[in-house]
C-alpha cells in the first residue's frame, strides 16, 4: 500500500531505471490514474467556486435564492442548457474540434419537430424524434465538412450555424409560433412549465452528464477522443478510426442542441426564431472552459463542465435575486474565462517542464 | 504467413547464411525527380539486431517506411519468413509482426501508460474498459521486459523521453511485433536514458524473439548494440559489416570522405 502513494507522489520528473516500479494492487488504488488526480483536482477547484457562489447568493437573500421557484429557475431553465450543449463540446474540445453552430441547431431543431406535426400531421412524440434526429443530421454535416472535406472546423461550423439561423428565419418568417396545444404533452418527458414536469430539463442535465462522463472516462470511445486530440497521428498509427470518432462527437453535439432546442420550445410553448443562437453555444464553451478542458485537445472533464454551467448559471441568477443589475455579468464571465484559462495553460507549461527535466 | 521454411540464401552481405526473418531486395522508391533508393537489398536475420546508418537524406528513413508499410516501394520484393508480401499500410504490417516505433510520436501524453500500451486492444467488459486487468497486464509486461517506470497509472507526459521510448518499445513487443524498426531511439537522449534504451534492446536480443532494425547516428553506440551494421550512402547500401568486423573509426573515415567528395564538387562547380 505504501507503495501506491509513492507511486503517485512520484510522478512528476520520473525517475529512471530503478525507481519505484508501482506493484500496488490497482484494485486498491483509490487514485486510479495520475491523469484522474489532475482532473479531479481541476474539477475540485470549480467545485469550491460553485459551493461559495451558492453560499453566497443563498446567505445574501435566502428566502428568494432558497425556494422552489427559484430552484426550478436555476436548474432548469438557466443551467440544464448550459450543461447539456457542454457534455458535446467537451467531446469535441477534446478531439480537437468545436462547433459554432450548435446554438443553431438549438434554433432550427423545434422548427423540423412543428412543422411535422402542423404540416404533415406526423404524432407529436415521432415529430419530436425527427427534431432530434435533424440535430444528429446537421452533426453528421459538420463532421463531413471538418473530417471529410477537411474545413477547420471553426470556420466550418459558423457556416453550418448561418445556414440553420437562415433556415429557421425563412420558415418561420421570423415569427415564433405556438406549439398546437394537442402536441404539448408529448414534451412533457423534455420539461413544460408545470409541476413535477418542470424538474425534467434538469433531470436530463445530470443523467446525461452522468451517461457521457462514463463515456469519456471510462469506454472506447471516450479513450479514443481523447487520444484524437492529443496525439491525432498517434492515434491514427494505432489503429483508430479518428474520423469516425470526430463525426461522432459532431453527432452527438448535434443532438445536445436539438435536444436543448426542444426542451426550450416546450418549456415556453413558442418555437421562436430567436432563441438560441450563439449565446447557449457560447456559454457552453466558457462552462467546459471553466471546468478544466484544453482548447487545444486531449482534455477535458465533463463533470467539470457541470460545474461551470451551474457557476453561470448561479451567477445570472444571483445577480438577478440580489438586485444588482445583469450588466457587469458579462465582464464576470470574461474574468472567469481567461482566469481558467491561463491556469489551464500555466499547468500545461508545468507539465511540459516536469517531463524535459 | 507462420511457415517458417528456411530459404536459399540471398545476395550479398556478410555472414554465413542463417534464418533470415525480413529480406528485401532491389527496392527502389522515387520522389518525383529525387531518387530515394536506388536498388536497395537488406536481410534481417532472425534474432538479430541490424543498425541503418548513413547520412540525412541517404535514404534511411524512406527505407523504414516501406518495411513498415508506410510507402510502397516503386520495384524490388520483400520476403517476410521467406514468403513474398505486399505492405499495404501500416496496420496491415503491424498484423504481419512489422511494427515501427517513431519516437514521441508512438504515445498519447495525454493517456496514462496502461492505456497507451492498450490503446486500440483494450480489455473491456461489455462497453466498459477493464482498467483493473489493463493495469495489471501492463504492469506485469513492462515488469517482465525491465522497464522501470513510477506508475503504469500516470500519464505519459510525465515521463522522460527514455521512459516513453521504453513503452513504445515495450507496446510493440506486447503487441506481438516479431520485427521491430525503430527510428533514433536514441536521439535527444541523455547519457542514462541511452543506457536505459540500449539495455532493453540487449534484452529483447537475448531472448531472440524479436528482430530488429535501428536507425541511429552515434556510431558508438550502433557498433554497441547492433550485431550487423549497413551503411546508406546516396540510395545505395555502401557497406554491410558484422559490427566485430568493423570500427567506429572506419565508420567515420567513409563518411568523411563522403563529404569530403561533397565539398570538392561544391567548389568545382563554383
Amino acid at each position: 500500500m505504501s507503495d501506491t502513494v509513492e507511486s503517485v507522489g512520484n510522478v512528476v520528473g520520473g525517475t529512471g531505471p530503478g525507481g519505484g516500479n508501482g506493484r500496488g494492487n490497482g484494485a486498491r488504488q483509490l487514485l486510479a490514474s495520475g491523469f484522474g488526480v489532475f482532473a479531479r483536482q481541476r474539477e475540485a477547484t470549480v467545485l469550491v467556486v460553485t459551493v461559495a457562489l451558492l453560499l453566497y447568493f443563498g446567505l445574501s437573500d435566502a428566502s428568494s435564492f432558497v425556494s422552489q421557484v427559484n430552484a426550478v429557475d436555476l436548474l432548469s431553465e438557466l443551467m440544464a442548457p448550459i450543461a447539456i450543449i457542454a457534455i458535446g463540446e467537451v467531446l469535441l474540445l477534446i478531439c480537437g474540434e468545436i462547433d459554432l453552430s450548435v446554438g443553431f441547431i438549438y434554433t432550427f431543431a423545434p422548427f423540423v419537430m412543428l412543422y411535422a406535426v402542423t404540416d404533415y400531421h406526423v404524432p407529436a412524440a415521432l415529430a419530436v424524434l425527427l427534431g432530434l434526429l435533424s440535430g444528429v443530421l446537421a452533426g453528421w454535416v459538420n463532421g463531413f465538412l471538418t473530417v471529410t472535406l477537411r474545413v477547420p472546423s471553426f470556420i466550418a461550423t459558423i457556416g453550418t450555424g448561418f445556414m440553420l439561423w437562415g433556415l429557421a428565419l425563412t420558415v418561420s418568417s421570423a415569427e415564433p409560433q405556438e406549439i398546437p396545444p394537442s402536441s404539448v404533452s408529448a414534451g412533457k418527458v423534455l420539461g413544460i412549465p408545470s409541476n413535477p414536469w418542470q424538474w425534467m430539463p434538469f433531470i436530463w442535465a445530470v443523467v446525461l452528464v452522468l451517461i457521457f462522463h462514463i463515456v469519456l472516462t471510462r469506454t472506447r470511445w471516450g479513450l479514443y477522443t481523447v487520444a484524437a486530440g492529443g496525439n491525432l497521428l498517434g492515434a491514427r498509427e494505432a489503429g483508430i478510426n479518428v474520423g469516425r470518432i470526430k463525426y461522432g462527437n459532431f453527432m452527438i453535439t448535434g443532438f445536445m442542441g436539438a435536444l436543448v432546442g426542444l426542451q426550450t420550445a416546450f418549456y415556453t410553448n413558442n418555437v421562436d426564431p430567436s432563441a438560441g443562437g450563439y449565446q447557449p453555444m457560447f456559454y457552453a464553451v466558457i462552462a467546459a472552459v471553466i471546468g478544466g478542458t484544453a482548447m487545444l485537445g486531449g482534455s477535458g472533464t465533463i463533470l467539470g463542465a457541470f460545474l461551470g454551467a451551474v457557476v453561470l448559471a448561479t451567477l445570472t441568477d444571483g445577480f438577478d435575486i440580489i438586485g444588482i443589475s445583469a450588466n457587469p455579468l458579462p465582464i464576470i464571465f470574461g474574468g472567469a474565462i481567461l482566469v481558467a484559462m491561463i491556469a489551464n495553460v500555466q499547468l500545461a507549461r508545468l507539465r511540459q517542464a516536469g517531463r524535459t527535466l | 504467413m507462420t511457415a517458417q521454411h528456411q530459404f536459399p540464401q540471398a545476395t550479398g552481405g556478410a555472414g554465413p547464411a542463417t534464418d533470415e526473418v525480413l529480406h528485401a531486395e532491389h527496392i527502389s522508391k522515387r520522389f518525383g525527380a529525387v531518387t530515394a533508393l536506388v536498388d536497395v537489398t537488406v536481410r534481417l536475420n532472425r534474432g538479430e539486431v541490424l543498425g541503418l546508418i548513413g547520412d540525412n537524406g541517404a535514404g534511411k528513413s524512406t527505407l523504414l517506411k516501406i518495411f513498415c508499410g508506410f510507402q510502397q516501394p516503386d520495384s524490388g520484393r520483400i520476403l517476410l519468413n521467406g514468403e513474398e508480401v505486399t505492405l499495404k499500410s501500416v496496420m496491415h504490417a503491424r498484423s504481419l509482426g512489422i511494427d515501427v516505433v517513431y519516437q514521441d510520436l508512438a504515445l498519447v501524453n495525454e493517456l496514462s501508460v496502461y492505456h497507451n500500451m492498450f490503446l486500440n486492444r483494450e480489455e473491456v467488459r461489455g462497453p466498459l474498459l477493464s482498467n483493473r486487468l489493463m493495469r495489471r497486464i501492463a504492469r506485469d509486461h513492462l515488469d517482465e521486459m525491465g522497464v522501470h517506470i513510477p506508475s503504469v497509472n500516470v500519464p505519459v507526459a510525465s515521463l522522460s523521453g527514455g521512459q516513453r521510448q521504453a513503452i513504445a518499445v515495450a507496446r510493440a513487443v506486447f503487441g506481438n511485433a516479431k520485427v521491430l524498426l525503430l527510428d533514433e531511439p536514441l536521439a535527444a537522449m541523455g547519457a542514462k536514458e541511452v543506457a536505459m534504451i540500449l539495455d532493453l534492446i540487449k534484452d529483447l536480443k537475448r531472448r531472440g524473439d524479436v528482430s530488429i532494425i535501428i536507425i541511429a547516428h552515434n556510431y558508438g553506440q550502433v557498433l554497441e548494440i547492433c550485431d550487423r551494421v549497413n551503411l546508406l550512402q546516396h540510395g545505395e547500401i555502401t557497406l554491410d559489416k558484422l559490427s566485430q568486423d568493423t570500427s567506429v573509426q572506419e565508420l567515420n573515415d567513409i563518411v568523411v570522405a563522403e563529404y569530403r567528395r561533397a565539398l570538392e564538387e561544391r567548389q568545382r562547380s563554383a
